[in-house]
């Protein structure tokens, strides 16, 4: 038996101590899990994939269930996120499903954004989880937690190997959130094909150091089953909605004219297995992982991204004062930068509208200075025109007088003239 | 597992007191299925491998198959599973004054030797002051490990003034919370072990009368830090009534100071009715019913009056025979282990049996996130910050730069805006006053201009005027009253002109004023 958690990291004066009779706490885990049975629990499934591979068909036929999805067409312009939440009940227990799906994915024609929402939408799970948790005032307990706890991988039987966005969206995805690989539409493999199939893709997901999740083997109840599960994945998989009567019971399967696919049945796929490994075997261990793993994984990223680090060995307190004075500080400075970028700005163009201000105010100076010029030469040209005719009143005059004198005569004359 | 199962089985069988039997069977049968199926499902799965021809379907498996339905019902038992895997924690805090029988309580209620001459009880270990101290034994029952920490307070009561003695404790119980709320914050974060206090046994001695004044103050100081659960010590001292009248008075006064002791929930067995199966329906409400009811009885003996023995006796009652535990005296003798003599019975059962589990989770989702937004909002208060959507203040401040840079962005543009604007303006107002002067010039130009042409044309006519004089003249001496007529015309015309060009040129004076 493996040392059970609680019992490391214990100095060497602890004592195991004997018990003399039937003390009764072995009912506690019984109480820890009605406490949780009350609760309900959720679960969050990613289904990615291309269109038309049978997602939907697939998650009512796990289910056993009619989901009500809505076929997408090959038209979606970008990859799109659908997450539909549903209430089951079995037995006791109540579950809170959450379906994501993807519409459009691998339709376009150029992929590189393909696996982008999808990273997207699983951050902000993480993150609506970590603000819940850093809250001041948290109801963790009540809180529903929508992370996404696992992600079925869809290939297409194309029956040759993984396609490149197959294994860029999958590398991409191996440290956010449990990728399970399946086959989809398995009914147009054959046997062999099948196998060959499968081990091809091991290898290349080995070979590409992707790290698809691995079923749990520490627990001896359940490690020979998950071995064995191991060994199958990716799980070739058929799904449907048609029920066909088959030795006088209605069971799920695909009819064709050679013959019928049944789903339950482990000859003819690997369906049954599928539900037993995710659903039955290892839901717990997939929640789990979730939030112990890739959760905590975001969650140091995150912190680490805020500026926040173990080192300071401060308390709470004195950290929290420190971190507050830097930051205030910080904000101060980039003001006062911005500020004083804009008081220089500010001189920079005065200065400039001065010069230009100056420049006008030269060339009217030397506009006026020409008038002026101009203005003093008419002033002389007129100035000339008086004098001559000064000068020409005065020669007339002068003129005048002596015809005066002599008019006299000359009025005589005339008037001689005259007579 | 199957082994853990059958396990169980037995020991429920030997207890009359069993609320929980019920869904352990049930357990085991969902276990059973699991088993059966993956043996079944294994091996048909590695014969389908091999390539074996299976065509039809084999009707076991189908019926399997789909019989077991979706499978997720299965989940509680993972959890279970895992739950036993990882083990559990508990942290009892036991206080009171010296003497009132805690140490050998605890040894009866574990059924072992907790405190014996290598590891003495608290009474024993007194010194000047109060101290609190604790000490770890790991327990096991039937695959289920519980790692159980044991927290004293020596000298809790027994000083003469005993003012604030409740200090130790109340600050051990906010260390502990501290210590949880440090690792729960740290960035690389492992598995946590709770080391918070998740019930405080509080000793009364057996007055008889009602509580005393150090009782209610400390027991005040406790209830919203952690479980408090009264326990009336060495309670062979009374008598039936004198007890009853004592836990009456105990309730009153706890009532009168608003002390809110645990009080064991019923809910806790409602959850376990509920998860034990709607399936047998019928069945499980009597059964639960009876159970809520005999939970109900028990908890109408709140507070527990106990007393606990080290010793074996001889049992004298009815039903069974042999040893059990208890205390001797001349008169008879007290058996720890009957209803009839005391509360002991009661306060194991719905402590250890039923709500352990509810203890700490109160613990955690109770008075750990009081304690958490207690300390987080002091924090936020104590520098002036204000949180404004209740986060803590350490995301808080990463809102506040996200915040401040929108708003030094949105400042920028602004500023830029009102510069733009300003330059704008000015470069406005230079254009404008550049084609203001540029008007003004070129009005003066064409003014110029003007009297430029005026004063051609009346050189013009001065010269033509002369010339017609000079003519004139030269023609004939004498003047005619004609020319005469015309010089005077001349001249007339010329001081015309004179004034004329006077008043032009005060004109232009005016102007260029």
């Amino acid at each position: 038996m493996t040392t059970v958690e609680v019992m490391k990291g214990l100095g060497p004066d602890v004592r195991t101590i004997k018990l003399n009779g039937h003390v009764g706490f072995d009912s506690l885990p019984d109480q820890l899990v009605n406490k949780n049975v009350a609760q309900g629990f959720s679960f969050n499934i990613m289904c990615i994939g291309e269109t038309g591979l049978g997602k939907s068909t697939l998650m009512e036929t796990l289910f056993n269930q009619r989901f009500e999805f809505t076929p997408s067409s090959h038209e979606v312009p970008q990859v799109k996120l659908k997450p539909h939440t549903y209430d089951l009940k079995e037995g006791s227990v109540k579950l809170k499903l959450t379906i994501i799906e993807t519409s459009g994915f691998g339709d376009q024609v150029n992929k590189e954004d393909s696996s982008k929402p999808i990273i997207d939408y699983i951050n902000q799970q993480f993150e609506n989880f970590l603000q819940e948790e850093l809250k001041i005032k948290r109801s963790l307990h009540t809180y529903h937690d929508t992370r996404v706890h696992v992600c079925l991988y869809f290939i297409a039987p194309t029956g040759h190997s993984l396609k490149s966005i197959d294994m860029v969206t999958m590398k991409k995805l191996d440290s956010r959130v449990n990728i399970i690989p399946v086959i989809a539409k398995s009914d147009t493999i054959t046997k062999p094909e099948l196998q060959r199939f499968k081990t091809r893709i091991q290898n290349e997901i080995a070979n590409n150091d992707i790290h698809i999740y691995q079923f749990p083997t520490d627990d001896e109840t359940v490690s020979e089953q998950n071995s064995i599960m191991k060994n199958l994945v990716p799980f070739a998989v058929v799904g449907s909605s048609d029920e066909i009567t088959v030795n006088g019971r209605k069971s799920r399967a695909r009819q064709y004219p050679w013959g019928a696919v049944l789903v339950y049945s482990e000859a003819h796929c690997d369906f049954v297995r599928l539900r037993e490994a995710m659903l039955r075997v290892n839901m717990d261990d997939l929640r789990e992982r979730t939030h112990a793993m890739h959760y905590e994984h975001y969650r140091r990223q995150r912190l680490a991204e805020m500026g926040f680090s173990d080192e300071d060995k401060l308390s709470l307190q004195e950290m929290y004062e420190k971190r507050r004075e830097t930051h205030q500080a910080e904000l101060q400075r980039k003001e006062e930068e911005m500020r004083q970028m804009f008081v220089v700005r500010v001189k920079e163009k005065e200065q400039e509208l001065k010069k230009a201000e100056g420049d006008l105010q030269t060339k009217f100076e030397a506009v006026k200075k020409q008038h002026a010029d101009e203005k003093r030469k008419l002033e002389e040209k007129r100035q000339g025109l008086d004098e001559e005719i000064a000068e020409f009143q005065r020669r007339k005059t002068a003129a005048d007088n002596r015809n005066n004198l002599a008019s006299g005569t000359s009025f005589t004359l005339s008037k001689s003239k005259k007579k | 597992m199957s082994a853990l199962a059958t396990k169980r089985d037995d020991f429920y069988k030997d207890r009359s007191y069993d609320p929980l039997a019920k869904y352990g069977r049930d357990r085991s049968d969902l276990l059973s299925k699991l088993d059966s199926n993956s043996s079944s499902s294994a091996g048909i799965g590695s014969k389908a491998l091999a390539g074996d021809k299976s065509s039809g379907l084999s009707s076991s498996d189908d019926k399997a198959a789909s019989d077991a339905g979706v499978g997720f019902a299965n989940l509680p038992n993972q959890i279970y599973r895992r739950a036993v895997r990882r083990g559990f924690e508990f942290n009892l805090m036991v206080v009171g004054e010296s003497g009132l029988g805690k140490s050998t309580l605890l040894n009866s209620l574990f059924l072992s030797e907790l405190y014996n001459a290598d590891h003495m009880g608290p009474s024993k270990r007194i010194k000047k002051t109060v101290y609190v101290e604790s000490h770890t034994v790991l327990l096991k029952e039937n695959s289920v490990h519980l790692r159980l920490t044991l927290i004293d307070t020596p000298g809790f009561g027994d000083a003469v003034d005993n003012s604030n003695c409740w200090n130790p404790v109340l600050d051990y119980i906010d260390a502990r919370f501290e210590d949880h709320l440090n690792a729960e914050q740290k960035v690389n974060r492992g598995q946590l072990i709770d080391s918070r206090v998740h019930c405080v046994l509080y000793f009364i001695a057996p007055t008889g009368h009602g509580l005393k004044p150090l009782d209610i103050e400390f027991m005040k100081r406790l209830h919203d830090k952690a479980n408090v659960v009264p326990i009336l010590a060495k309670a062979d001292c009374m008598t039936m009534e004198e007890l009853r009248d004592f836990k009456k008075t105990i309730l009153n006064e706890l009532a009168q100071h608003k002390i809110r002791v645990y009080d064991f929930p019923e809910s806790v067995l409602a959850a376990a009715a509920a998860a034990s199966g709607d399936s047998n329906a019928a069945s499980a409400a009597s059964d639960s019913c009876d159970d809520e009811k005999s939970i109900k009885r028990l908890k109408d003996r709140l507070p527990f009056a106990v007393v606990g023995a080290n010793c074996l006796v001889e049992s004298a009652s009815k039903g069974s025979s042999g040893k059990v535990r208890g205390r001797a005296y001349p008169w008879g003798s007290v058996e720890v282990e009957n209803l009839e003599h005391n509360d002991f019975l009661a306060l194991r059962n719905l402590m250890l049996r039923t709500h352990m589990q509810d203890l700490r989770e109160t613990t955690n989702s109770l008075h750990y996130e009081n304690y958490r937004y207690l300390k987080l909002s002091g924090i936020a208060q104590e520098s002036k910050f204000r949180t404004t959507d209740g986060k803590d203040p350490m995301a808080q401040m990463e809102t506040e730069k996200r915040d401040h840079e929108l708003k030094m962005r949105k400042m920028e543009s602004e500023m830029e805006g009102v510069f733009e604007m300003k330059v704008k303006e000015k470069k406005q107002k230079l254009k404008d006053s550049e084609v203001d002067l540029q008007r003004r010039a070129d009005q003066m130009r064409k003014q110029l201009e003007q009297q430029e042409a005026e004063l051609a044309e009346r050189r013009r006519q001065f010269e033509a005027e002369k010339r017609a004089w000079e003519s004139a003249q030269a023609q004939g001496g004498g003047g005619d009253y004609g020319d005469m007529g015309g010089g005077g015309g001349v001249s007339a015309t010329m001081d015309a002109i004179h004034s004329k060009e006077k008043s032009k040129s005060e004109k232009k004076k005016g102007l260029f004023k």
